[in-house]
């Protein structure tokens, strides 16, 4: 690839000389490059994305039973029949889709602010040059990162045992600690029945998705917790390892200038080091956002969804239903439907997040 | 210049530095701690691991977890391992940052249209798309090959993100005037702005190789022949098989142990090599 780029302009070199030609040539050049360069990463993309996903649209509107080609004759268009089931009829493809989407939107609500504030604080305390043995604390806050799934899931499946390390420790403090695993009660509920609030009908009598707002308002299952507390423990080395260059990027001048005019730590963090690290705040929020909304490894290596469906989520809910039960159209739709939430959410953050950023700039330029 | 600043914050602040020094003591306990457990449990008898599971240190060191995992395939694992996330890194280094430079600096036509699929691409749940990439890797012919298991991989349209982010937070003057001496467009991304990317290069790297190492679904899909097994699926299919049930703590972290170490090492290697990065770009 090297030797026909640089070999263009030569061929072409020939007679012309002047300067409008010789800027149109090289926007010419730059758009062809700029192909050349997409093209590997946009063929890989389009063979195994793009084509899989138009395959998989296809397989959600159609009666495919896993057997032979998806297109062959014997495969027939159902129309919104798989979407009909999960969203509209009431029934267990319903109710087992409504409780994935609380099971995960719960994990996302605590995982992705969690995670990122971590990576943050993680990130600026390392950062520092003046810190003694920040390689020592950097390695060891990403290690959790560069190990599997599948060995973390081994990890916490030791350390959250009934009679495990998690539980041993909370004894030496005087708690009788839980069996995180097998434990379905959702934490608001816990926290509703320490309090004495027994369920008002209002909200057991109505639902969504075949699950009253009650169950709704659950909270996350002690089970769940586990699978939280792995997330943020494995993934905030990797958000901070992101955070690390837009870091270092920014100019001592300032920092030192800030400090000579006496602003303190808190706040030459907020007006100097937020808004300069925020194209890596945007990245960061953005992978984690869409990376909560997938979780699957852990649940299938460690809960399966269980106990009692509260650490379903609809990635899992997905492969269940087409590689379990073989109704493929309805795993390829409950695919579509988490890939709609996923798009929603990503917007909606991307605007909360502009909004934000005008009125820093605002108040910036009013100081 | 910097030791005076931080000496400076010292002395006004003695409670954010003793602060600094805590959070990071109580963070770096609970980061390290459970893998000591990890790697201790896996020399231990299987009383010992149940009976002083917080304990790091065996009673009696015994390695018959480790003896029983290497009655397994684990040689040929790792082999696979290596070579699958060894030729997905490199393809992914290059393909990437070509391809984010691209998006973030030259001037093309569709160049929006392309940047705005990758966002929807990243989007799409990884999950629905194991059935019908293992159809079109049936279509390619290249089931059951290292192929198979390497080029699906290779689509990854979050390195290309990051490597677009990064590229549009450095100022593009050098490059210009690189532009204005005549190179061309290959030769300015290859000698002057793929140099000034190394740290999101480095980060790449590791996140790749990370990344490929570690995968189990996609691998999973890509092959049935058991020699093709990396080391997640040798290990996944070795512990749902095998040990599903039974708790067998010293035999499953000893599995555990034994696919951490090799990316491990090569993370440790990268580490120096982010570190000196970092103190190369503070120091400019």
């Amino acid at each position: 690839m090297a030797t026909r780029q640089l070999a263009l302009p030569a061929r072409r070199r020939a007679p012309d000389t002047s300067g409008a030609r010789r800027g149109h040539r090289a926007r010419r050049r730059e758009a062809a490059a700029g192909w050349l360069f997409t093209a590997p990463a946009v063929v890989a993309l389009i063979v195994f994305l793009v084509v899989p996903i138009i395959m998989a649209a296809w397989v959600s509107v159609s009666d495919w039973s896993g057997i032979g080609s998806p297109f062959s004759a014997g495969v027939h268009a159902v129309g919104t029949a798989n979407y009909a089931a999960l969203l509209t009829q009431p029934g267990l493809p319903q109710q087992d889709l409504g409780m994935s989407i609380r099971d995960n939107l719960y994990y996302v609500l605590l995982v992705v602010p969690l995670q990122t504030a971590l990576a943050l604080l993680l990130a600026v305390v390392v950062s520092r040059k003046a810190l003694r043995g920040r390689g020592f604390f950097r390695t060891a806050f990403y290690f959790p990162s560069v190990t599997s799934s599948v060995a973390v899931s081994m990890i916490f499946l030791f350390l959250f045992a009934d009679s495990g390390v998690v539980n041993g420790a909370l004894g030496f403090l005087g708690v009788h600690g839980p069996q995180w695993f097998t434990d379905p009660n959702g934490l608001l509920h816990m926290i509703a029945r320490g309090a004495g609030i027994r369920p008002p009908a209002v909200l057991t009598g109505h639902g969504l998705l075949g699950l009253s707002w009650w169950d709704w308002l659950a909270g996350p299952s002690v089970a769940m917790v586990t699978l939280i507390i792995l997330a943020i423990w494995t993934t905030s080395g990797t958000f901070m390892l992101l955070f690390l260059p837009a870091l270092y990027n920014i100019s001592e001048e300032v920092e030192e200038a800030a400090i000579v005019d006496g602003a303190g730590p808190w706040t030459r963090f907020r007006r100097i080091t937020l808004p300069l690290i925020r194209p890596a705040l945007f990245l960061v929020l953005t992978l984690g956002l869409i990376g909560t909304w997938q979780v699957f490894d852990q649940v299938f290596l460690i809960t399966q969804g269980n106990p009692a469906g509260t650490t379903l989520t609809p990635a899992y809910l997905a492969y269940q239903v087409s590689f379990g039960s073989q109704q493929w159209g309805q795993g390829a739709a409950i695919a579509f439907i988490l890939f709609g939430i996923i798009v929603i959410f990503t917007v909606l953050q991307r605007l909360v997040l502009r909004e934000r950023g005008s009125v820093t700039q605002a108040r910036g330029r009013g100081m | 210049m910097s030791p005076a600043a931080g000496q400076i914050a010292g002395r006004r602040n003695p409670w954010l530095r003793s602060g600094l020094y805590l959070t990071l003591a109580v963070f770096a306990f609970l980061y390290i701690y459970p893998f000591l457990l990890e790697l201790g449990t896996a020399f231990k008898t299987e009383t010992d691991a149940v009976g002083n599971p917080t304990n790091p240190l065996p009673h009696n060191w015994v390695v018959s977890a480790f003896s029983q995992l290497g009655n397994q395939d684990f040689p040929r694992w790792f082999t696979n391992s290596v070579i699958v996330a060894v030729f997905v890194t490199l393809g992914r280094i290059l393909f990437d940052s070509m391809a984010g430079y691209a998006l973030a600096r030259l001037r093309f036509r569709g160049r929006g249209a392309v940047f705005a699929a990758i966002i929807a691409v990243m989007a799409v749940p990884g999950v629905v798309l194991l059935i019908p990439k293992f159809l079109v890797i049936r279509t390619l012919g290249i089931y059951d090959t290292y192929p198979g298991l390497i080029i699906p991989l290779l689509a990854d349209a979050t390195g290309v993100f990051i490597m677009k982010q990064f590229f549009e937070s450095v100022p593009a003057s050098i490059e210009e005037a690189a532009k204005i001496d005549g190179a061309g467009v290959f030769r300015i991304f290859w000698s002057v702005s793929l140099p000034m990317a190394r740290p999101a290069l480095m980060a790449l790297t590791i996140l790749s190789f990370q990344g490929s190492w570690n995968d189990f679904s996609d691998i999973l899909i890509a092959h049935e022949n058991p020699s093709l097994d990396t080391l997640t699926t040798g290990v996944g299919r070795l512990v749902s098989g095998q040990l599903g049930a039974a708790t067998e703590y010293p035999l499953k972290l000893a599995a555990a142990v034994a696919m951490t170490v090799p990316v491990a090492i090569v993370f440790f290697v990268f580490q120096k090599h982010i570190m000196r990065t970092g103190q190369g770009a503070l120091k400019e």
